[in-house]
């Protein structure tokens, strides 16, 4: 299992992934930087108080955070649904699985692998980001761990589903239903938190629902809950429109939710360990 | 391989107490094996057995099952029916495949890695301690002659060259059986002749070669045994002079007349089509006294052909049998 991760990290390496990643994170951050520097410029210029500036802040690097998730999702959607299935297209797989190599060894090889690239880019630009942030505005989210804890964490989510499908499915297919099912979880936690809010349950149960089925929303929402000021959060966590607002979350993910969380990703890799057992190669 | 002192009854014990490997057992033995892909019967029951120190040839027509049969030999797929041993374990044994090297049809290695590293990481899922791996990917990068090119992508070899790393590959650890799918369908003449080269060094230090291959004149060259199977089953077997069976004297003559084979029959069986005269079976040592008659009848002889029919020739009548059947 540790040579097909480190192969896999190597392949990263060796085809340029890895360094495309740190160009585009450093790239992102130099961004955000400048952008953070020249609205807080501008706040200050119109003599606001540093509250405001926190507020703005902790804002964008919300927004940023959310476009960042989208990044991270094609990212981990585009290394994942390729390891398995390239690899048994090309007969590289059946090389190397006719060695006293295990199917799962092999599996698990590449999702080591490629978890360690996804959460490394994820916990290198998330924290670049933020102490960028911090250092143009003074303003340091209140725990640098969770949210991206979180982030990571999301990322190697959707990567194992990506490789899950990638036992049976072309790289072209897994890579768009994680796209799809990534970007439908997104809508159906948004449309829950509208149904939280309005009291309207049956439509608050599509969010539960989204969030059981691909707990990436869930998870969305304790990286919001990690950029926000406390303040922010004691002073209007508990009303309706800021419970309805997809980017604001009054309460971290629950224990149950986080639970379910790991064992989803340990039940995915065994799904997909079995169907590449029972494959003919 | 690194195998330790025999132990009771013929059996070597190997380090690490993994596989036990058999002096004697056959390195392949197939019952009755079956395949079924969906309603697709791709092997109907093969039955052969594979020794150590022979070069097994391995022929059929496309759809076959030669590459299903490869598939199953190496735990790639499941069998559907039947029973085998692969170095006297089960089919698919794991720990057996520490053993067993493989060039597949469909040579392909990470394009990203430099040959040698090739080469490093199979010996390092084949578990060959880490001091032993560089030394022998260097050995073998020479004996397939790719010294020069250890360290170039893998991606910018010519096919030939990532055949000639295949079969490095598979030769990586010192296999006990070596598993060859079309190992030359990618080289020159030169590369056929190297490999062909190898093939029989693998066989002399003691390993059993199940060479698949479509060169029937390759096949001819090195194989001692061989088998053809048509529609998932073993048509013919043995050792090439069975399967090619005996020898033929063909007269391309003149002069001649059905009537005048009566003369012939001292020699075997006579046969006249057109001009050619056939004799089968015929010993090639009396060609000269079958030019005698044939001259003292009044006959004019254009050209005489002693032997048996190539492999090809008997692949064809073989296979062409089989589907008549």
């Amino acid at each position: 299992m540790i040579t097909i991760a480190r192969l896999t990290i190597g392949e990263a390496a060796r085809r340029r992934v890895l360094w495309v990643l740190v160009a585009l994170a450093i790239g992102s951050v130099v961004l955000v930087a400048w952008g953070v520097d020249r609205l807080v410029a501008a706040i200050r210029d119109q003599d606001q108080a540093d509250l405001q500036v926190k507020i703005v802040v902790s804002q964008i690097l919300i927004f940023i955070a959310f476009m960042f998730t989208f990044v991270l999702a094609m990212t981990a959607a585009f290394l994942g649904s390729p390891a398995i299935a390239a690899d048994l297209e090309s007969g590289i797989a059946q090389a190397m699985l006719a060695r006293p190599l295990r199917r799962s060894s092999y599996l698990l090889g590449r999702w080591l692998g490629l978890s360690i690239v996804v959460a490394g880019y994820a916990i290198l630009s998330g924290l670049l980001a933020i102490e960028a942030a911090a250092f143009v505005s003074g303003y340091t989210p209140p725990n640098l761990i969770l949210p991206i804890g979180y982030l990571a964490y999301q990322g190697i989510l959707l990567m194992t589903l990506a490789l899950a499908l990638s036992t049976r499915l072309a790289p072209i297919a897994g890579g768009a239903i994680c796209v799809v099912a990534y970007g439908l979880a997104w809508m159906s936690g948004v449309l829950g938190d509208i149904g939280v809010a309005l009291h309207a349950d049956g439509v608050a149960l599509i969010g539960d629902i989204g969030r059981v089925v691909l707990p990436t929303d869930g998870l969305w929402r304790g990286v919001v809950f990690g950029l926000e000021p406390s303040f922010v959060i004691s002073e209007i966590g508990g009303t309706d429109a800021a419970r309805s607002n997809p980017f604001f979350a009054a309460e971290p993910p629950s224990q149950a939710f986080l639970a379910w969380a790991v064992v989803w990703l340990a039940l995915v890799l065994l799904v997909a360990i079995n169907q590449l057992r029972k494959r003919e190669l | 391989m690194r195998i330790g002192p025999q132990g009771r009854e013929g059996v070597l014990l190997c380090e690490e107490c993994m596989p036990r490997l058999s002096l004697d057992a056959p390195v392949i033995e197939v019952t009755e094996l079956r395949k079924l892909y969906g309603r697709t019967e791709a092997l109907a029951g093969l039955t052969m057995t594979v020794n150590r120190g022979e070069v097994f040839g391995f022929l059929g027509p496309n759809g076959a099952g030669k590459t299903t049969t490869v598939k199953l030999l190496l735990g790639l797929a499941k069998p559907s029916g039947g029973s085998g041993s692969v170095l006297g374990a089960p089919i698919g044994d794991l720990a057996t495949r520490r053993y067993v090297g493989y060039l597949p049809e469909l040579f392909r290695y990470q394009p990203w890695l430099k040959a040698r590293e090739v080469l490093i990481l199979h010996g390092e899922l084949l578990r060959m301690p880490r001091g032993e791996r560089g030394t022998a990917a260097d050995r073998i990068l020479d004996l397939v002659g790719l010294a020069d090119r250890a360290g170039d992508l893998v991606g910018k070899f010519s096919k030939g060259m990532q055949q000639r790393l295949g079969l490095g590959v598979a030769l990586m650890g010192e296999p006990t059986l070596v598993i060859l799918d079309e190992p030359t369908s990618a080289l020159d003449p030169i590369g056929r002749v190297d490999v062909r080269g190898i093939i029989k060094a693998a066989r002399d230090r003691g390993a059993g070669v199940f060479l698949n291959s479509h060169l029937l004149s390759e096949v001819e060259q090195v194989c001692d045994r061989v088998a053809i199977v048509d529609h998932g089953r073993v048509v013919a077997s043995g050792s090439l002079d069975d399967v090619l069976g005996q020898s033929e004297t063909q007269v391309h003559v003149s002069g001649i007349t059905a009537g005048d084979l009566a003369a012939f029959e001292t020699f075997g069986p006579p046969s006249l089509e057109h001009d050619r005269l056939s004799i089968r079976p015929m010993d090639p040592a009396r060609v000269p006294d079958l030019v005698n008659v044939i001259v003292g009848m009044g006959g004019r002889i254009h050209e005489v052909r002693a032997g048996r029919s190539s492999l090809e020739q008997r692949f064809v009548e073989l296979v062409a049998r089989d589907r008549a059947l």
